[in-house]
């Protein structure tokens, strides 16, 4: 029986030279969940979803993915476990020269021996799934942003992955295209019975998909629990957030001078 | 990071450093590359398709150019031959510049504006769209699967355009000093014939143009690897493309000529 959680973060830290991005961080998350990482921007979310891919390492603390500790992992190692891994980019990331299909087939043909019609199938099946088997000869930029964005979901869940990571899922979409989105994330992670991990600043459209919320600020933990307990919070840092509040703990006026002395009026301290 | 620029000693320091540092990251960037050429080898198919983007498509422009400067060739040196009376020998001096000078480095010149800046700006824009980072995500090396195919398919395509050029040029000098000016046609042949030698002239010739392919290919894939992930930093970097190969080219086709015919 593997563990129970797929993620375990313990305690972990992260600087670029001596500008702290993340401290002290603490997440267990369980198989079959969907679970958000919220924040404003620069508040160290999308450091958080690179060290579980592995794309950089914990200076501090300890990250586990799927039974293993990804600190110890070599080149070799983290692609290994990457292909237990699908990750959808905020725009996209389809790869320009190659067709939808072609886009969809690419890691089995990289990754696995099934022959042609096989991988056609498959190819066909999971952008039917997507609703799109019907664009399967296009180019990426013959399609409209939301159908890029499910065609990179396709080519995500192309090896049906044990974890899937979503890297600001909804930003630059229509209202239309983000239902379908969010619903496609549901559906997916149903029927995969895989578990999700939503970094974005989306607010209400995660609220409506997700388990449970990690709320991040200035690279700590400041909340977390479920939709329900976030969107009741009394915390200020997380209320300003839900609720779009321009003014509170992020202030809106960016640090300068006192407005008398900018403006040279008298009284200012210059005078 | 080295941040102050300007005309003071440390400015010159700062970017002496910065140009060592780029100059290493550079080298193992192409002995990376070099490394992990096993995926082009077990799948050459992925090497023929960049064959066909920066070998057959700069086909048109190799040819053309050549045809022109065989031409210019053919009246200029029929022009200062006749002074001699040597029109005879037009056929040995079209030949021996092309396939000495003229074709390695005008060809890598040509091949660097057009395959280099098109390998550039591919490469850059692939990064600045995360399409690099999403194959790395997706357990697949990019060095692999996209750098390393191009890397061979411009040290394989330069050589071989660097003889169509030559080719080319001859026919164009045939055409202007035999065709038009009327220069004996035997002579024009059998003196080239008789003077242009294999290993002298022409395996020179290859050499320069493979050390020009290694290195116009080695810069642009660089160029495109480093580039800044953002409009400007591609477009940047497809001109520093242009440029430094030129350079390159130019530097390393004096080094090459001295070693070749300084010492004899």
């Amino acid at each position: 029986m593997p563990d129970k959680n797929i993620i375990e973060i313990k305690d972990v830290s992260y600087a670029y030279g001596t500008r702290p991005i993340l401290t002290g961080i603490n997440m267990a998350i369980p198989r079959g969940s969907t679970v958000a990482i919220m924040g404003i921007s620069g508040s160290g979310k999308t450091t958080l979803l690179r060290l579980i891919a592995g794309v950089m390492k914990a200076k501090q603390g300890e990250v586990w993915v799927d039974g293993e500790r990804v600190n110890d992992l070599d080149q070799a190692g983290i692609f290994r476990m990457r292909r237990r891994l699908g990750m959808m980019f905020q725009f996209g990331a389809l790869f320009t020269d190659l067709s939808v299909f072609d886009n969809v087939a690419f890691q089995m043909r990289e990754h696995t021996d099934l022959s042609e019609p096989m991988i056609r199938d498959l190819v066909l099946m999971k952008l039917h799934a997507v609703g799109l088997r019907g664009a399967h000869q296009l180019m990426p930029s013959e399609l409209s942003g939301g159908m890029s964005r499910r065609v990179a979901l396709a080519r995500a869940i192309a090896l049906d992955p044990a974890l899937m990571l979503y890297d600001e899922p909804f930003t630059g979409l229509d209202p239309i295209a983000m239902g379908t989105i969010t619903n496609l994330i549901k559906e997916l992670n149903a029927a995969l019975g895989a578990t999700s991990i939503v970094v974005t600043h989306d607010v209400q459209e995660a609220l409506d998909v997700v388990d449970y919320v990690y709320y991040l600020s200035d690279g700590k933990m400041v909340a977390h629990g479920t939709p329900e307990v976030i969107r009741n919070s009394t915390d200020p840092l997380v209320r300003q957030f839900v609720y779009g509040e321009f003014d509170g703990p992020v202030a809106y006026q960016y640090p300068a001078k006192q407005l008398a002395d900018d403006m040279r009026l008298p009284g200012g301290a210059a005078h | 990071m080295a941040t102050h620029k300007g005309f003071s000693i440390r400015g010159i320091g700062a970017r002496t450093i910065d140009s060592v540092l780029r100059l290493g990251y550079a080298t193992r960037f192409i002995a990376r590359t070099i490394a992990s050429s096993g995926t082009s080898l077990k799948r050459p198919r992925l090497v023929i398709r960049e064959l066909y983007f920066t070998g057959v498509l700069s086909l048109i422009i190799i040819l053309v150019s050549g045809l022109f400067v065989g031409m210019v060739l053919g009246y200029q040196g029929y022009y200062t031959l006749q002074t001699y009376g040597s029109e005879s020998a037009l056929g040995v001096l079209v030949a021996l510049s092309l396939v000495r000078e003229l074709g390695p480095v005008m060809a890598a010149l040509l091949f660097a504006s057009r395959a280099g800046s098109a390998m550039t700006a591919e490469i850059g824009l692939m990064k600045a769209t995360e399409q690099l980072s999403a194959m790395e995500m997706m357990a697949v090396d990019p060095i692999a699967r996209v750098v390393a195919p191009r890397f061979w398919a411009g040290f394989i395509s330069m050589p071989l355009l660097a003889a169509m050029f030559s080719a080319m040029g001859v026919f164009g000098g045939y055409l202007v000093g035999v065709v038009q000016i009327g220069v004996d046609d035997g002579s024009f042949w059998s003196q080239m014939q008789s003077a242009v030698d294999f290993h002298k002239d022409i395996m020179n010739g290859v050499i320069k143009s493979v050390v020009f392919g290694f290195a116009v290919t080695w810069i642009s894939l660089f160029e495109g690897y480093d580039a800044p992930p953002t409009a400007e930093g591609v477009s940047g970097a497809t001109t520093r493309t242009v440029v430094t190969s030129s350079l390159a080219i130019l530097a390393l086709d004096f080094l090459l000529t001295a070693f070749m015919f300084g010492g004899v």
